[in-house]
């Protein structure tokens, strides 16, 4: 495929984000395909959770562009950043369901906020996306803090896809989970892009867990101390001769 | 020698007071800002009428039982202690206005200011701090909700109008409590009782009760909210938000309110 051909969801453009003196990210630079699966992995403190937050508009570049679906995010104000962002779904590290909201009503929550659909309707699409990521009636009405850990990613999961975003965000997806558990959650991304295939959806995975990120990423950022010290598809990182790269992976 | 650690004192002294001054300055920035926020997205559409309800429900009709038992007791203390010190001068016909007057102009709105920050305000830092630190208000912002405008206006609103209704209700319960137990228990006459009462209440005093309520409601929401925007870390900072949106609600509450009797007396 030729270069004008391929498809960029997100591009960094010479990113740099400074806090007082400390540079968190020093120019950044590279693009994440459209319909894809990318996991920007790296160290504790490397940047990745900076660089998510420039992805959402919550932060914005000291330095350089971040063009989004093709719009620039640093020339967007507040207003349009939030409406933009209907576009996003975000799963998060534990999920953060609305602790006062069922199961269901966790799922209906941006439907009722963003959609003109009926309660019939909602009812009707919340359940379908809870029976897509694997639960069961019965947990449709459990608060979250009667469901397990994988059962609340899996509503969380639900909830990010409830509005069919264009990019799927996920912020340690597997942290803190059993290796059972992680392997439901990385089938569940797999699902996910491969049903969001139809509309192109993009996925970025924000993790540190290398043997998940090996088994379901197309392509792998590797930042380390806010630099993109490689961008690879999946099959050429496993062979990266980056020193940095090679002590990551023989950990 | 001497001279130097003088010196070196002085410096030390003046670099902690900046430090201090500074710190300050940030923080009422800081506020005065979220209360810039609460203004602007207060304004905006959506108007989440449902979520203004609960919080009136939890504000307003939650603290109905307390409120009802502070006040007649209140009320019935009041009226007793003036008997007893006004007896002495043959002037026990004026507990009514006396308990009536200071209930509506201060004990009402200060006491249900307490009550309120106590209750609310503790639970409007505790429930914001949570969300905060499970990552809820980031869950709502990267939905595109902003979280003020979701969480702060509705708390803030409904806590601007359920005071000055609560305290209504205080200023009726007690004086109720104050004719109970002045009429029914220390058998004054009940005309001269509600003659007395009507020589000296005036509206506008009761008015003054409402509008201090209303300042009182608007305080005490604004910083429970505000703590609980500000919370870090875990279960720890979560504590210390609630401990500083009832400590700052209370205090606030009787500072305000010496300020707001000097003004509102020369008004109503």
């Amino acid at each position: 495929m030729s270069e004008s051909e391929i498809h960029y969801a997100i591009e960094f453009q010479k990113v740099t984000k400074t806090f007082g003196t400390h540079s968190v990210l020093k120019e950044v630079d590279f693009k994440i395909h459209e319909g894809k699966i990318t996991t920007i992995l790296g160290f504790s403190g490397a940047g990745k959770s900076t660089l998510l937050k420039h992805i959402l508009g919550i932060l914005k570049p000291t330095e350089g562009h971040i063009r989004v679906l093709d719009e620039d995010m640093a020339n967007m104000s507040e207003l349009q950043i939030r409406e933009f962002r209907k576009n996003f779904g975000m799963v998060f590290q534990y999920a953060a369901l609305f602790d006062s909201m069922s199961s269901f009503g966790n799922v209906a929550f941006p439907l009722k906020e963003f959609t003109s659909l009926n309660l019939e309707e909602i009812k009707d699409k919340v359940h379908k996306l809870l029976h897509s990521v694997g639960l069961t009636d019965e947990s449709f009405d459990k608060l979250p803090s009667e469901l397990s850990g994988g059962m609340r990613k899996r509503v969380g999961l639900a909830r990010a896809l409830a509005l069919s975003p264009r990019v799927m965000l996920y912020d340690e997806p597997t942290t803190g989970l059993d290796p059972i558990t992680t392997h439901m959650v990385d089938d569940l991304i797999l699902s996910t892009a491969a049903l969001g295939q139809v509309r192109k959806m993009t996925s970025v995975i924000i993790s540190h867990d290398i043997a998940a990120t090996l088994r379901i990423s197309d392509y792998i950022a590797f930042l380390e101390q806010g630099e993109v010290v490689e961008h690879l598809p999946t099959q050429e990182f496993k062979k990266s001769e980056n020193p940095i790269i090679r002590r990551f992976l023989d950990l | 020698m001497q001279m130097e650690y003088i010196k070196r004192f002085n410096i030390n002294f003046i670099e902690s007071l900046g430090k201090v001054v500074l710190t300050n300055i940030k923080a009422m920035g800081k506020f005065s800002s979220y209360i810039g926020t609460l203004f602007y997205w207060g304004m905006r559409s959506p108007y989440r009428h449902k979520l203004l309800w609960e919080q009136i429900y939890f504000i307003g009709n939650k603290s109905l039982f307390i409120i009802i038992l502070t006040s007649s007791f209140s009320g019935m203390v009041f009226a007793y202690q003036t008997y007893i010190g006004f007896s002495v001068i043959n002037a026990d016909s004026f507990i009514g206005p006396i308990v009536a007057i200071s209930v509506a102009k201060e004990l009402a709105p200060v006491f249900t200011g307490l009550v309120v920050a106590g209750r609310c305000g503790a639970a409007m830092a505790a429930q914001i701090g949570t969300m905060k630190v499970t990552e809820q208000i980031d869950a709502l912002e990267c939905m595109g909700i902003n979280s003020v405008q979701y969480l702060g206006v509705p708390r803030v609103l409904a806590c601007m109008i359920s005071m000055p209704l609560l305290a209504a209700i205080f200023i009726l319960i007690a004086n109720i409590g104050s004719w109970v137990i002045g009429v029914k228990l220390l058998l004054i006459d009940d005309v001269l009782y509600f003659s007395k009462l009507s020589d000296f209440m005036r509206m506008g005093m009761v008015y003054e009760g409402l509008v201090k309520s209303f300042v009182f409601g608007f305080l005490i929401s604004v910083i429970g909210t505000y703590q609980g925007f500000q919370v870090k870390g875990g279960a720890e900072g979560v504590g210390k938000g609630t401990n500083l949106a009832v400590v700052w609600g209370m205090v606030m509450v009787l500072v305000v309110d010496f300020f707001l009797t000097s003004i509102l007396t020369k008004i109503l």
